[in-house]
Parts: structure tokens; sequence; C-alpha cells
């Protein structure tokens, strides 16, 4: 298909054919969703140890300039200004109805605002930041780098074998570095509910450090597939599923990630596409929320299942969901009527024709196990 | 040990015949077969996770969906390969669907027919034939 031919490869893609991945297309690029063992085994091992996923597909922007951060807090609603040197926050562009254009990570270092994107935004959210903040600040997308993800409770461990500074590291800093002789702008954050690291490299040097990674005992190679298991367990939204341009942040249930001094009575409340909405439905609710389900059954409930409350009411739909290989039964994040969700309350998904017990519960699905200090 | 997969593909390669659905069907006795997904299937498909497996007594026509394979990423429809009654399903499939990834030919057998018309077979793919099929995939 011409469509295949046109795919773009990572840094990391001639690894990846050696290493036998099932490749699959993904937001233009060709990338692994799988390696030889399979989803549920790379799952459990970077539960259990420590995973390799590549995600150079994502993207990767920095902004400079003196009025970088008041540029930026004017898009999202995070404290951006007042952010210290090499720490990081979870935050999202928003459209004037408060839509979720894309979650982003935004990290501030010595001398630039460090912006990691979704692969499938990355083009939107570069001319969006170019023709919104583009005079006020420089926008430069970065390419020549790729983006490894080091995910498990063992990833301490091999990192430190290579290099003992990361050990400094607490949940969701950064500092620049060298792994293997590679400079290397290193956080400890991720996408799986567990203690890691993402390392962002020159694609040149990548594919080196990728080896010398897997070549550490602890490490297994993951792909795109046990990286979707993994969020879904940690209750991390999935950008195009979970959150969209028609989900707020707080019907997402993502209000944690909108600073105080954004709210209504902060000093700089407000000020971001949206920000009434938002300041709205944080007063006085909103109509749907973004919910976790649980099913005794071992019928996967997945995307786009309808559910339906216990008199046979139509409550909401599920955004994503799978058989959770941690935890053996189906998990599903679904947005519901807000006023008829509450924890603990039995209801039903519908899966080709058939009702499947679940119960409203409260995420994360598996406990979160980050390296706070 | 399951027997390696090939040894069991060489074995029934005589009397098995395959669909472009990546399904297989084994004669075992006069009017009755067993059917299973193939290798190239349970590849692509992943882990399995769960099968709903049709109900003994029910009766399909050739092609009806009559089950559903689910791996971790996706949902996949289980095809009558050709017209006929379903009279036994593998339980053990059912308590452990991980068998159709390790022993597809073999344990991982999903369930038992009474073939309507043994000529029905005859015009499904031998294993050269699927072999063939595979390779231009």
């Amino acid at each position: 298909m011409a469509a295949e031919a046109a795919l773009l490869n990572t840094p990391l893609h001639g690894l990846h054919v050696q290493l036998r991945a099932k490749m699959v297309p993904f937001a233009g690029y060709a990338m692994p969703v799988s390696y030889a063992t399979g989803i549920i085994a790379e799952h459990l091992h970077c539960r259990a140890a420590a995973a390799l996923f590549d995600v150079s597909h994502m993207g990767q922007v920095r902004l400079t300039g003196a009025d970088a951060a008041a540029a930026l807090e004017s898009l999202v609603p995070g404290d951006i200004v007042d952010l210290g040197v090499n720490r990081q926050r979870y935050s999202f562009f928003t459209n004037p109805n408060a839509g979720i254009l894309d979650d982003v990570m935004i990290t501030r270092r010595d001398n630039d605002i460090l912006i990691i994107t979704n692969a499938s935004c990355k083009l939107a959210d570069i001319d969006y930041l170019n023709s919104r903040i583009g005079q006020q600040c420089s926008v430069e997308p970065l390419p020549q780098l790729a983006l490894l993800a080091l995910q498990g409770p063992k990833a301490i461990v091999t990192l430190s074998r290579l290099n003992a500074d990361v050990g400094k590291l607490a949940f969701m800093t950064g500092m620049h570095t060298q792994l293997n002789g590679a400079d290397c702008f290193i956080t400890r954050s991720g996408y799986t509910g567990e203690d890691g690291f993402e390392i962002s490299v020159a694609a040149d040097a990548a594919q080196v450090l990728a080896r010398v990674l897997l070549a550490q005992p602890e490490v297994k190679p993951a792909g795109l597939g046990a990286r979707d298991t993994l969020r879904l367990e940690a209750g991390l939204c999935l950008y195009g599923h979970d959150i969209d341009q028609t989900t707020t942040p707080v019907e997402a249930g993502l209000a944690w990630a909108i600073a105080k001094v954004r709210r209504a009575g902060g000093a700089r409340a407000g000020g971001y596409p949206g920000a009434d909405v938002v300041g709205r439905q944080m007063a006085t609710g909103c109509e749907v929320k973004r919910v976790g389900l649980i099913g005794s059954q071992r019928v996967p409930v997945r995307e786009g299942a309808v559910i339906i409350g216990s008199h046979g009411d139509k409550l909401g739909k599920v955004t994503s969901g799978t058989l959770s290989p941690s935890l053996n039964y189906p998990i599903a994040m679904a947005y519901v009527a807000a006023e008829k969700a509450s924890v603990g309350q039995n209801l039903f998904s519908e899966v080709r024709g058939q009702r499947q017990p679940m119960r409203l519960t409260t995420m994360p699905f598996v406990p979160h196990r980050y390296h706070h200090v | 040990m399951p027997a390696p997969s090939w040894l069991k593909h060489e074995e029934q390669e005589m009397t098995t015949r395959y669909t472009a659905e990546h399904e297989w069907i084994n004669r075992d006795a006069d009017s009755a077969a067993t059917v299973g997904i193939t290798q190239h299937a349970q590849d692509a498909l992943g882990d399995i996770v769960f099968v709903d497996l049709p109900t003994v007594g029910t009766a399909y026509n050739k092609g009806d969906v009559a089950g559903v394979i689910e791996s971790v990423k996706a949902a996949a429809d289980l095809y009558m390969p050709i017209s006929g009654e379903v009279i036994e399903v593998n339980e053990a499939l059912r308590n452990d669907p991980s068998l159709a990834n390790s022993d597809p030919l073999g344990a991982g057998w999903f369930f038992k027919m009474r073939v309507n018309d043994p000529a029905e077979m005859e015009q499904l793919l031998d294993a050269a034939a699927y072999d063939a099929l595979v390779k231009r995939t």
C-alpha cells in the first residue's frame, strides 16, 4: 500500500528489525507493537524488572527566549513561569471550549523549555506554537533527537550502573548528563506507572545506547502493545481515545494538573484557551466524567462498548480497555453521566450484544510506584 | 511439551484443509471434523486472552461467525469453515486461551463439528495452497 511505503522510521528501526519486532504503522511511523515474547511477557517484565521502549516518534520541541515561559502559559493551564529549572510538569494545550488539543510533558531547563508531544499531534502542535507564540519566543522542533523510555522497578539499577548521577533524580525532574559517552537529557518519568526514565539523545547515538541498555541483565525490549496495557493499568489517558478535542481536563479527571496559581483566585488565574469553561466545570461539576471500570468475567471490554446502568439506562461509552495482564481481569476507562457514577457501583458493558457485569472503581488499577523524595 | 507444530503440520497435511481466514479443519471420522486456527493466525493475533466458543448443537452455514478470539490488542471472528453442526467445544481452551498460541494445531483446537457435505472440504485450500497464501500476505 502507498500509505505504508511512506512510513517514517525511527533511529532504532534497524534494531527493531534485528530483534524481529512485529512492526505496525502508528502516527506515520513504522513502530514495534511487540517483540518475540509478545505483549503480555513484555508487560510483566516491565512491572518486574525493566523494559526499554523506543518512543522516538513522539515530538520534541524547545522554546527559547526570555518570554518563553509566559508565552507558553497563554496556551496551557500549568504553572510554567515559576517552574524551577529541571522540573517537569504534565499539561495540555486546550482549545476555546477547553477541549484538549494535546497532552504534553513540559520541562524547564537551564536555557530553554522542552515540550514532549504525542506523535499524532506533533505537526499540529508545532504549527499551533508557531502561530500562537512564535512572535514571543523561538519554537524549535528537534527531529535530530531520539527518545528512549526505560521503565520498571529495576530501571534505576540499570541506569545507575551507566551513570550514578541519575540516582539524584526524583519523579518529574530531569538533568543533562552522559550515558555511554553520549550527551543526554534524562527525566525520571514515563507512561507505565512504574519508576523509570525518559532519555532524549541524539538520533545518531540512540541505537548504540539502546544496545548498551538492552545488554544489561534487567532489561528487555517492549513495544507499543505493552506500553498501552501498562498505561491503562496506571490509569493514564491515551490521546485520541481517552482525551481529545471534545473532552475537557475536568471531564477527564485531570484537574489536578491545573496549577493553583492558574485557578480562580490564583495570581495568574485563567489566561489560557477555554479557561472560562474549566473554571465553570471546576466550580459546578460537569455532565460527564472519565471513570475506571473492572469486569468480573474474562471478556475484554474495548473502546466503543456501551455502558449500561442497573436499570438498563445507557450511561456512556468505553474509551479504552483491555484484559489487564497484571490483574488478569478486564479493565477499562469510560465516560459516563457524572451524576450517575459513583465508586463501587455495579453496571454493565455491552460486548457483542451481551451484558458483562462491571464495577466502577478508582484509578490507577495498578498502584503507581514513582520515585518521590 | 507439546510436539513441535511443524511435525503436526506434516502429519495433518494429508487430511487437513485450510481457509483464507486462517483456520484449519481436519477430518476425524466419516462425518466429524476438528477446527482450529493456524500458526500464522496465532502469530498475527498475538497473546490470546479470551475465546467465545459456539454452543454445542448449533448448526451453521459455511462462513457464519461461530465464535470470537480476543488477543490483548484486538478481537477477531471465528468463522465456520464449512456447513455443519457443532458437536463438541474445547473446554480446555476456554479455560486457557493461550493454548491457541502455544499449540494451535493440537491442544489449542476450537471445536468439533458434524460435516453436512464432505465435498465442501475438498473446496478448501490444501497445505501447499495455504502456505502460498500466507507467503503472499
